[in-house]
């Protein structure tokens, strides 16, 4: 009759690595169910109509090429890429292949099932053997040795401490060589990142970072114990391939080094600290900055299956918070930092008060010391969505009240707007009216019938209140603006002010397209409805904030412009582009600062070597003028100039 | 009887003796740079709610510094928040910040 016993692997040091996990798994689960109980009812509506759909593949994807591969802060910056890639991608596939080791050496095990091999763990005192009957199972063992079925377990920590638990003489499976030289590789990846990490911190420079996050003690403590575990390891399975000769490449030869005799003593204490450190790093994770490592992937997915932030704290912002990793990325590109100095308010700061729950007062300040340039979520590699996480906060310490608008009743479309291009200027048009007469000129001469929506007098968009996070006076704005262009029938809208534009294409909802006058004037050149001469002026184009990192309108106005003049080359354009420093978004920043920032601007600009400044956006451009000896020039301006009349 | 678009005010007087300037230290404070507002009125010129109301900005500085602070909550609520005053000021007065922090301190914030 066969009789059946079980091994398993067990030492003491394990415990604390199982408590670890154990907390870190019910304290996981506990918060996420808990925020997403807090999702409001649009993202439930959300999540219950898409939470299986097809979006789940590019979730997954992202999660994959995000998660592990980090390609986003490739992008930025190589070195800083590989070093997050180490940390995860390396730390990811120890854990992969080390399941994956384990799973071999034991299945050999078990078909092996060698009785001598089993008596020689159990004498070690490792593993613990245990049968169903009531004989214990060394005396099966013992008495009857032909007859028993020894079955090995493989519980979770085999894989961790795996080099512990079978060493000596272990009845050698098909890869065993193969998986112990791959841990190594992998583990020496792993130390490239730490190594990356270390001169990071001493020399930040040298990995493309001006600045990096000055973190808060607890953050510090389980970065240190993150930095020991892998050392640990490292010097634990060395002094017991010393022992044993077990092992890869690597830890045999820091092996060769020690002597079994020196070394022996040491080997149980290493082990433990290494499942200490283990552990620390566990129990703290869900406390600090490290709780990103899963809730990337969950924001990942409920982005991905259409989730997007409201106006008031809810669930998905919790995720988006726990999301941020404190990289510090974001902190180089802000022009509060980079051109101003004491605005210690970037994202990675803001998001860290809301989230450690800091005073009201300190919250409401960083909050509202902010441009809303959007260089931050440029930056960010796990894209949060800041600007809404800061007008969340700025509303709380808002008034948010009625406005007092009844004034705008009056307001009426004229007759004849029915079937034109509205156009819009906006406010801040109104301090640069060059722009509206070169937009009338174009109309004209493009032959196109138009409405001046605001030539005596403009209603705001909304958008400077929706900024400052008057959500309700914002919404009785653009009711107003809404209720105008529909009463008017005009068939499409065309704004001169970037931050109109944005308004009124992501929150008005309106029917009729809506269109920047930059991308308006393209489409007239390329459809051959506005001829232009070619000019010789040298222009240095400036990208505003909200149309470019705002809407994604990059190349229009640079079509245009190199239609009309010879754009030069700037060093920061695109998505680097310095905001004017006059954004509408930031409400307590003083003159003096706001000047430091347009003049970065202007100097990167100017660099180029352009006789004129062409921007697109009259905010940027009533910033600019009369700071500058180069004339500063709209894009609908140079257009205008440049319009040969056909007769 | 007849509206002809004109009104005779009550006449009143001002004691700058009982002047309650709490509120108006309290919003030195919170933006200093009202300081140097001299009064000149290119904030109340380029008002977009100037255009189609009273809404005055100079007025509501006035009345501010001098503590005649009744009415101005629901006055300041016309404030579509544009920022125009901001960029034409001469003297550099951050005048959004300046009306936020009014209301607020109207609201006991």
């Amino acid at each position: 009759m066969i009789q059946k016993i079980t091994l398993t692997p067990f030492n003491s040091f394990v415990i604390p690595f199982m408590a670890g996990v154990l907390f870190l798994l019910v304290v996981c689960i506990w918060k996420y169910i808990r925020w997403i109980r807090l999702f409001n009812e649009e993202q439930r509506a959300v999540l219950r109509k898409n939470w299986i759909s097809w979006n789940i593949f590019p979730a997954i994807w992202e999660m994959l090429r995000e998660g592990l591969l980090h390609i986003r802060i490739f992008k930025r910056n190589v070195v800083l890429g590989i070093m997050h890639q180490a940390y995860a991608l390396g730390w990811f596939l120890l854990i992969v292949a080390g399941a994956m080791e384990s799973m071999s050496a034991v299945r050999h095990l078990n078909s092996d099932n060698s009785p001598e091999f089993a008596s020689e763990l159990i004498s070690q005192g490792n593993w613990i053997a245990y049968s169903k009957t009531d004989t214990p199972a060394t005396d099966i063992l013992q008495n009857n040795p032909e007859n028993v079925k020894i079955h090995y377990k493989r519980p979770l920590h085999l894989a961790i401490f795996y080099r512990y638990f079978l060493h000596s003489n272990s009845p050698q499976f098909k890869n065993a060589k193969f998986y112990a030289n791959l841990m190594d590789a992998l583990l020496l990846y792993v130390f490239l990142g730490l190594t990356l990490a270390v001169i990071k911190i001493f020399r930040s420079r040298l990995m493309g970072m001006r600045n990096t996050t000055r973190h808060t003690i607890i953050d510090r403590f389980s970065k240190m114990s993150l930095w020991c575990i892998f050392p640990l390891r490292f010097l634990a399975e060395s002094v017991t391939a010393s022992l044993y000769g077990n092992g890869g490449f690597w830890t045999l030869s820091l092996a060769k080094l020690f002597d079994p005799v020196i070394v022996e003593g040491m080997e149980m204490s290493l082990w433990l600290f290494y499942s200490i450190m283990l552990t620390i790093f566990f129990v703290t994770m869900p406390f600090t900055r490290y709780m990103h490592i899963f809730t990337e992937l969950f924001l990942i997915y409920f982005r991905k299956i259409g989730m997007t932030e409201c106006n008031a704290k809810s669930g998905y912002s919790m995720f988006e918070l726990n999301a941020c990793s404190r990289c510090g990325i974001c902190i180089d590109g802000c022009p509060l930092n980079r051109d101003v100095n004491g605005h210690k308010v970037q994202a990675v700061y803001l998001i860290r008060s809301i989230r450690m729950k800091e005073r009201a007062s300190v919250i409401r300040t960083m909050s509202t010391d902010c441009l809303m340039c959007g260089q931050c979520s440029i930056a960010c590699p796990v894209q949060i969505d800041i600007a809404s996480l800061r007008k969340i906060q700025r509303n709380k310490g808002a008034i948010d009240t009625r406005g007092n608008y009844s004034y705008l009743h009056g307001m009426r479309s004229p007759f004849n707007a029915m079937g034109r291009v509205a156009y819009f200027g906006g406010c801040m048009s109104h301090l640069t009216p060059g722009i509206t007469t070169a937009m009338e000129q174009i109309f004209n001469a493009a032959g196109i019938k138009y409405w001046h929506m605001d030539h005596h007098a403009t209603i705001c968009c909304g958008r400077p209140l929706e900024q400052q996070g008057f959500f309700n006076q914002a919404a009785e704005l653009r009711e107003k603006n809404k209720r105008l262009l529909e009463e008017s029938g005009a068939e499409m809208l065309v704004t001169s002010c970037p931050i109109c534009y944005q308004s009124f294409t992501k929150e008005y909802k309106l029917d009729i397209p809506v269109m920047h006058h930059t991308v308006f004037i393209d489409k007239l050149i390329s459809e051959g409805r506005l001829t232009v001469r070619h000019g010789q002026a040298k222009t240095a184009y400036h990208d505003p904030c909200e149309l470019g990192r705002g809407m994604g309108i990059y190349n229009e106005p640079r079509r245009v412009l190199e239609a009309v003049s010879n754009p030069q080359t700037v060093k920061l354009e695109r998505e680097n582009s310095i905001c004017c420093g006059f954004n509408l978004g930031n409400t307590v920043l003083g003159i003096n600062d706001q000047t430091k920032i347009r003049n970065a601007a202007i100097e990167n600009l100017t660099e180029s070597g352009a006789e004129t400044i062409a921007t697109a956006c009259p905010m940027c451009k009533k910033a600019f003028l009369h700071n500058t000896k180069q004339p500063v020039r709209d894009i609908a301006e140079l257009v205008a100039e440049n319009i040969i009349l056909e007769n | 009887m007849k509206d002809f678009g004109f009104a005779i005010e009550k006449p009143r007087a001002l004691d700058t003796d009982k002047t309650n300037r709490e509120l108006y230290t309290r919003l030195l404070k919170r933006e200093p740079s009202f300081a140097r507002c001299f009064q000149c009125g290119m904030c109340s010129a380029t008002c977009s709610a100037r255009n189609f109301t009273d809404y005055n900005i100079r007025r509501i500085h006035t009345l501010f510094r001098q503590g005649q602070t009744q009415e101005l909550d629901q006055m300041l609520k016309a404030c579509m928040l544009c920022g125009k005053c901001t960029l034409v000021c001469p003297r550099g007065v951050n005048l959004r910040h300046l009306i936020i922090q009014m209301r607020k301190l109207l609201n006991n914030d």
